[in-house]
Parts: structure tokens; sequence; C-alpha cells
């Protein structure tokens, strides 16, 4: 057995001994098995079970709150030319890094063929990223993002500002949504290696607790309502 | 880390005599005490959460060892590792061979409770590795060479002032008339530093504030986002984390984030909360290659079956500190430990044993707000009384003391004598206070007249007086 | 003689749990608390066999004497039909840490459950078990309330004190801010870590001096004597009185801490 073996036997036994129980209790593996299986949810906030449109307007409200700038576009032009826009005003130069998401390489970029696009993950210079995120709980104005060559996971934290698309048919009200639709794409029991749950830009507040945005991540987040 | 409990008393009158300290005290209350409230009044499910929560990991602990052995599985499948440390000494030794066999020469890390318990920056630095801190708070701590003042908030004992000296003398790379005295200017020179540690460094190490079963991966709660670039830039990620995070599910870490920042911060969530399972995928364009986790007991299996297994449910969201009146005077470092507050004077004997940490459990006046606003429902004043039997029955509280309350409890129990003696007393005060109606000075009692007058007994004992208008209206 | 109407013989018959702090510096507060009672309906009895609910020891870990004071409680009390103390603190000792104190005591572990369910601090049985909603008494002037922990927390008692003072002619309560928090008296703690209890007492004091009333109330004497104490020795010109002296108008015994006057 290796010192590594040994370690786990014994740390698993320590906790047995202290529970007054046994490794081969199958009364208490079954109760186990269940839970994992059928992940029972808890209480549910009201806020979070709402109407699909009212869901897109907490997130709205929610990130807003939080410090995001939040814009609801009706159609793929109007997207391209928020994004466009928003670069322009923020003073960043027209360079975008982004992944192969498929919903963002359907964009008519070509309505936007001054802003140069860069694919795969971040690096040290770039100013302004894009990422899709998956899914979004209205309740805390969250954005599920989710690691992979569609959306690298640097996306979300190296650049200044980070741009997030979302479908507005993918904003739910609660967690527990989010994570029976992060189910469906990768199966039961199964994450991707990062999920991001991102609810404004990076703050920081250790000093004297005052507010400051841009603490080590983006200084700016802007989220894209699509539809 | 090193434990400085046991001189609680001298630890507290350098507490209450430094001016900054007290100035910095006041941003608690005004900060996260208000913020809690209204996050809470904000969430009508508030107190349900609470129930629920504390059943989840009422369940998890009882089940803890098949928890941890569903946890590890998954882990293992998605391409991690997992590495059981009963001691600090022991998961100190599997990072630092981690960090050997990965050939480290840089450490970033996120902030982690349990790498301080376990003293892991000393340990790496001692064996030539860089250690870098990245949470902001974590990192001025760092530079200062002191140890975190609060469990959510490093440098709540500290005024801009003092971090701007700081980085003035550690930040020599910058010019020396530079501005400084903005919060903004320190956050956007500590980003600047530690951005370039981040794209450098050859390992990331956090912590985690849940364990998930069903999916075997670790969660971080950050605001600054440090522990992303943390968990992400460097080639290995390992997570050190104590046993007792693990829950079952994700649905079971919803009922626990719901509660977790709008208790500590007063958030409604943490701008970051990133679950992590196993190093990156073949298609991932980053991520770290190499994922280790490991996981602490010290002394926590021997809580779970005891007293103290309510303590186990923590989620080390600080908000019994926030609330709690000693903490509040005192801060965090008089209490000498890695935990400070009520969840530190109940975790504290637990680490380092109650005989060098006794103060930390009776320096409470169980005003009980730290159970009240505790989101997993712990006793915690019921575990710091818990400590205090303990200690009694191994003899420690000073002789002159436990000949006092023996004294008191014989008589105590026995109202004749009692009464006899209380008749006796109450004119000595009488007489000492002089119709002054309090005493200035008490002798034998100069502990309560140190700080205040001791009022003066009206002059009979309720029961004498009782008797007296009895017997006069029998007559 | 008392001026206190005749209790009905149908009343409910009160054991009055003086608590040792009232018995030896504040007999006033005892005699209040039983003028009210009577008003309210009660009859009251006074046991002699009482000295303290054991306090002291069980916070200070000596778990055997707390143990052997509360069965001696028990037996004491456990004939009335209730108890009442004028403490939050003691009451909370009785009503909440009894039941587990004795829990593995075969022969008190029912009896401490049945003396908890009918113990009660004095307002909240006033209010909640008499229903007096209203007291005969006056009092010139603004008050303030500070709530004791155990009031607060252990016995969630908020409004009666509050609603009685409201009857009191004259009297105006202005609230105290940051009412929640402790005055840092805390029993054995306060001279166990008296510089501790003091800071804390201190940001008592600023919000106390604050509200610019003349008066500081409160049910529990224990927290009372600390911050009288601390008005005294800063000669700040304002009374500490436990509530239910203004609640029965016998407030003509000097305020705690006050100078006597010489009879």
């Amino acid at each position: 057995m290796s010192a590594r073996d040994e370690a786990r036997a014994s740390g698993l036994a320590r906790i047995r001994v202290a529970l007054g129980v046994t490794e081969d209790d199958a009364y208490r593996q079954a109760a186990v098995a269940e839970r994992l299986e059928r992940h029972p949810r808890g209480t549910i906030p009201a806020r979070a079970r709402k109407a699909p449109e009212e869901c897109v307007a907490l997130l709205t409200d929610m990130l807003t709150k939080q410090g995001a700038d939040v814009s609801r576009v009706a159609t793929k032009q109007d997207a391209v030319g928020a994004i466009a826009s928003y670069l322009g005003s923020s003073g960043l130069p027209p360079r975008l890094r982004m992944g192969a998401d498929p919903v963002l390489a359907a964009l008519p970029w070509r309505d936007a063929w001054d802003i140069e696009r860069r694919f795969g993950r971040a690096e040290p210079t770039d100013k302004a990223s894009l990422s899709r995120a998956l899914v979004a709980a209205a309740e805390t104005g969250t954005l599920f993002l989710v690691s992979g060559a569609d959306n690298p996971t640097t996306l979300n934290f190296l650049p200044e500002a980070h741009m997030v698309l979302i479908n507005a048919s993918d904003i739910l009200g609660s967690y527990e949504e989010a994570w029976d639709r992060l189910r469906a794409v990768y199966g039961e029991a199964t994450l991707p290696r990062t999920v991001n749950m991102i609810s404004g830009p990076s703050r920081t507040a250790d000093i004297e607790q005052t507010l400051v945005r841009g603490a080590h991540g983006p200084r700016r987040l802007h989220v894209l309502i699509l539809g | 880390m090193e434990n400085s409990s046991d001189t609680f008393k001298t630890n507290v009158a350098h507490a209450l005599a430094d001016v900054e300290l007290q100035k910095a005290l006041q941003n608690v209350k005004r900060g996260f005490v208000v913020k809690r409230e209204a996050a809470k009044a904000k969430l009508p499910e508030f107190d349900k959460l609470r129930d629920e929560a504390r059943a989840v990991k009422d369940h998890t602990l009882s089940h803890l060892d098949l928890y941890l052995e569903a946890y590890e599985r998954k882990v293992t499948e998605s391409g991690g590792v997992v590495h059981f440390a009963e001691t600090a000494a022991d998961a100190r030794a599997i990072v630092l061979e981690l960090c050997r066999e990965l050939g480290a020469k840089l450490v970033t890390k996120g902030k982690s409770m349990i790498s301080e318990e376990i003293g892991l920056n000393a340990h790496l630095e001692a064996s030539g590795i860089e250690v870098v801190e990245t949470d902001l708070g974590e990192y001025i701590v760092q530079i200062r060479g002191e140890t975190p003042s609060h469990i959510i908030a490093p440098v709540i004992h500290l005024n801009k002032e003092d971090i701007a000296q700081d980085f003035r003398r550690v930040h020599k790379q910058f010019a020396t008339a530079r501005k400084l005295n903005q919060v903004q200017d320190l956050v956007a020179e500590a980003r600047a530093v530690l951005r370039e540690k981040f794209l450098k460094a050859d390992i990331g190490i956090t912590g985690a504030n849940l364990l998930i079963a069903e999916t075997g991966s670790s969660v971080i709660v950050t605001n600054e986002g440090n522990g992303d670039l943390t968990s992400t830039l460097p080639r290995a990620h390992i997570v050190v984390a104590s046993i007792e995070k693990v829950v079952p599910t994700l649905e079971d870490a919803d009922t626990i984030l719901r509660l977790l920042a709008r208790s500590g911060t007063g958030q409604e969530i943490t701008t970051y909360t990133t679950f992590v399972t196993g190093p990156r995928r073949d298609s991932d364009p980053d991520g770290p290659v190499a994922y280790h986790v490991v996981l602490l007991d010290n002394g926590r299996s021997e809580m779970l079956g005891g007293v103290f297994a309510d303590m186990l449910r923590c989620i080390r969201c600080g908000a019994c500190l926030n609330h709690c009146p000693v903490y509040g005077a005192i801060g965090g470092h008089a209490y000498g430990s890695v935990y400070p507050g009520p969840m530190g004077a109940v975790m504290t004997p637990a680490l380092v044993g109650i005989d060098h940490a006794r103060d930390l459990p009776h320096a409470s006046s169980f005003c009980g707000r730290c159970e009240q606003v505790c989101p997993m429902e712990i006793p915690l004043p019921d575990l710091m009384r818990a400590w205090r039997e303990r200690d009694f029955t191994r003899g420690n509280p000073p002789r002159r003391e436990r000949l006092l309350l023996k004294a008191w409890a014989f008589a105590a129990k026995r109202p004749r004598l009692y009464h006899a003696l209380a008749n006796r007393l109450v004119p000595l005060l009488a007489w000492l206070a002089r119709g002054s109606g309090s005493i200035g000075r008490l002798p034998f009692g100069k502990a309560w007249t140190r700080t205040r007058d001791f009022p003066a007994p009206e002059g009979k004992t309720f029961h004498t007086l009782y008797a007296e208008k009895e017997r006069s209206q029998r007559r | 003689m008392t001026s206190a109407p005749e209790p009905s013989k149908q009343g409910p018959l009160v054991g009055l749990l003086v608590t040792c702090l009232v018995d030896l510096f504040r007999p006033n507060v005892a005699f209040a608390a039983i003028k009210l009672l009577e008003a309210g309906g009660a009859r009251v009895e006074v046991p002699r066999a009482q000295t303290c609910c054991g306090q002291p020891a069980y916070n200070s870990g000596d778990r055997a004497d707390a143990v052997s004071i509360a069965r001696q409680v028990v037996q004491t009390f456990e004939r009335f039909d209730y108890v009442v103390a004028p403490s939050g603190s003691c009451a909370g000792m009785v009503k909440v840490h009894y039941p587990r104190l004795l829990a593995d005591d075969p022969d008190f572990a029912d009896r401490a459950e049945a003396l908890a369910s009918k113990t009660f601090e004095l307002t909240s049985f006033l209010v909640d078990v008499l229903g007096l909603t209203h007291v005969d008494a006056s009092y010139r002037g603004s008050v303030t309330y500070h709530d004791s922990c155990s009031s607060l927390r252990e016995l969630q008692v908020r409004d009666a004190p509050r609603r009685l003072l409201a009857s009191v002619d004259g009297l105006t309560l202005v609230e105290l801010a940051e009412s929640e928090v402790c005055c840092g008296f805390g029993g054995t703690f306060s001279v166990k870590y008296p510089d501790i209890s003091g800071a804390i007492l201190d940001a008592k004091l600023r919000n106390i001096l604050a509200t610019g009333a003349s008066c500081v109330l409160a049910g529990d004497l224990g927290c009372l004597m600390h911050i009288a104490g601390r008005l005294a020795r800063e000669r700040a010109g304002i009374e500490a009185r436990h509530v239910a002296e203004v609640l029965a108008g016998m407030t003509e015994v000097p305020a705690i801490a006050a100078p006597r006057q010489m009879r």
C-alpha cells in the first residue's frame, strides 16, 4: 500500500470510528447513493420562480446593481452593433478575444468589419473579450460560463473588459434550473473543468470596506441579452 | 501557524490601547452588519434556508466517510488526485512534495484559511519556493508579515494609510512620488504587481468553500477574481480543504451559497463562484494540466464524534465575528489564532488544545448574537460553554477563581447559610459606599472597579425586608 | 400595609424567583414585581429556600454545582402555577438551560421541562400571560430601554416592556441605537475580562447618551449594575433603574448607584 493509500484508509477509518459506523453498512450506502442520484432541491426563493420575461428583468436589475452594464438587443445585427459601440465608447481598441462558440460565430461579423477578432485562450495583452453564457440564474443576476474551446476560461478573467452574450431564452430563475440545463448538456454528475458563476465585474472591499471595481479580473462586465 | 492564544490577556491590552485598530474596527459595524441585515431582509426564505442548510450539513457529516469516498471517486474520474492528510504537518509535506515534483519556483495562492491553519507559506518558503498571496487582503497581510485578523476580511484591522506605507516600502519598482492616498490607487498598484505573478506562477493553490461529492468539484467564492486566475493560469492547481467541506450535490451547494455571501459580506452572491472539476480536458485551450486536492483532518474527525460536531457545519462566512461585541472591541489578532471571534473560540481549542487557548471560550459575554446570525445554526455559546467545562474539569482556572466559585456554590446550595452570609455582606457593602450610592474601589473586587463603580446595595436583603414586612402585616 | 388591591383568590399562584442580585442589591425591584403581579391578578409567594439560579457555576464550566443548584430550584418552585423572575437571564437559565442541564437525570428531566414551561421573565409574564395592557404609574421624563441579551435572544422578549412603558403616564421612550448589541456585562465575564467588558460598555454608553434620555431602564439587574456603575464613575447625570420600578411607580428609592439621601 502506498503512503497515499494508507493515509486514505486511516483517514476514513478515523471518521468511521468517530461516527461509530462500519464500512459495509448497506443502509447508509443506499442513503448516500440515493441522494447523489436524485439530488433533491431545497427551497427555491420565490423571486427565482418567475415567468421568463420577468426573469430577464430581474437578471438585468441584479446585474446592474452589482456593477455590470446590461443591454438588450433584439437581433444578431443589433448584438454586433452593440459590441462595436461598446468598444468604441469605452475607449477600447477594436479588438476582441473570443472562443469558438457557435452562437457567437453565427453573429453577422461582416457588419463590424473593423473589429479584429482573435480566437483561443486570452493573452495578457488582450483588452476585451467576448464569451457566451450557457445559461443564467436571474435570482442573483448570475451568468454561468463553462470552460472549453467555445469559451475559454481565461477570457473571463484576464482582459480589462469582458462582454458576455446570453440568449434571452437561456435566462432561467434559479441556480437549480441552471444545473439541470448543464446536466442536459454534459450528462448527470458531470461538469466541464470550470463553471464560473459570474454576477458582476471584479471588485474588492478589503481596504476599509471601500468598494473598488477591477481588483484582479475585469474592471467592466458588459452583458448583452439577445432576443 | 504559530498560536499566541495563551497570551490572550496581554494581546487584549495591546489591542484596546491601539488607536488605529480601534478606528479600523468601526468599519466592521458600519459595513458587514448593516449589509447583512439588508440582504437578509430581501430574502424572505432566509431562515428556512438556514434550517435546510443545517440539515444538509448534518446529513453529510453523519455520512462523511461515504461522501468523501464518492467525492474522491469523481475527482479521480475527472483526472485529479485526492490526498488525505491527518495532520497539518502531513498536509504541508504533501503540498511541498507536489511542488517539488512539478518543479515549482513560484506559487500563487488564493485565499485559504486551511493554508493559514497549516502554516503552508512558511513551509514552502523554507524550501526556496516563492509564495505569493493574491487576495488583496491576504497579500497586504503577507507583505506586513502578519496574519489575517478576520476570516473574510484579512486587513479589517488596517487603515489605508498603513497600507500605503507598506506598498511604498515593498514596491520599489514604482516612483516614490506616486499618489497612493486613495483606496483605488492601492488596488490598482496591487493589481499591476500581482498580474505579473499570476502570469509567471507554476502552481496555483486555493482553498475550497465547498466540495461536491456528486461531481468531484471544488468551489471557491471570491469577489476579486484572484482565485480564478490562481486556479486557471498555472500548470497545476492544488486545492487544500478540510474534510468537512464536502456536501452531497450541486443543489445542496445552492442552499449553502444562498446563505454564505449574504451572511458574510451582505452581498446577494459574491462576484465569482467557481466550480472546478479536475484538470483541463483534452479540448480545453486553457486551465492547469494537473489537479490535486489535499483533504485535511487535523482533529476534525475527533470533533465529529463528540460535542463539538456542530462546529463542523461552519462555512466560514464570518458573520459571528462581525456581530461579536468582543471581536468588535479587540479585533482578530488578540485571539492569537488563525480563527478569531466566536467560531475561533470553539475551533482553536480543538486545534491547539484547551490548555493553550483557555481564554478564548471564556472571553465571551454569551450575548448569543453569534448563534442568532450563524447561517448554519451552530450553538456557539453552548460550544464555548462546553470548552469551559473541559477547562474546569482539567483544573485550569486559577486557584483563587476556583476557590471563590466553590465557596459560593457551597453557600448557594444551603439557603440558610446563604441568607445568613448575605445579611452580613450587604451591610458591609452599604457601609463601604458611605451613602455615596456606589463604591469607587472595591477591596477584593478591583476587577470590577477598574472600569466602573460598584453600585451600593439598598441596605438590607430582599428576603430580610420581606420577612419584616410579613411580620408587621401579621401583627 | 400595601396599597395594592386584594389579589383575587382565583388568580394563578406565582412563585417569585427573586434572583440573587435583586436580593442583595435592589430589594425594591422584587417589591415592585410583587406589586405588578398582584395588580395583574396573581397571588405571589416568595419561597425562602431560594438563593441563585446557578449561572455563575454554569457559565464557569462547573457543571456539577450548576446541576445541584438547578435541582434545588426545581424542587423549590415546581409547586407553583408559574415562576416569574425580574430578570431575563435568570428566567432564561430556568427556561432554556435547566432542561438541558437535567436532561440525563431520570428524576429531574421531566420536572425541569415542566418548570421551564411555566417560567417567565416579569414583563412578558405580565403582558403575555396575565394580559396586562396598562399599568397605574406615572413618570416624568424621557427614558431609554436596554434589552438584555437573554431577554431578547433567549426569550424573545422585546415588545412586552415597551408596551407597558407606553402606558406609564408622562413617560417618553427614546429607542437606543444598536439596541440588539450587548452591554458587555456577561456575568462573570465582567470581572474575568474587565477591560473588554468596559470597552463594550463604552459603545453602549455612547448610544445611551445620544438618546438624551434622563434615565436608562432595563429588565436585568446585572446589566444595570454594570451600566449604572459606569454612569456613576463618569458622573454622567443619567439614572439607571429596573423597568419594574417605573412600571410599579416605585421610584422613590434612589436610582441604582445614585447617592442616597440621608434619612
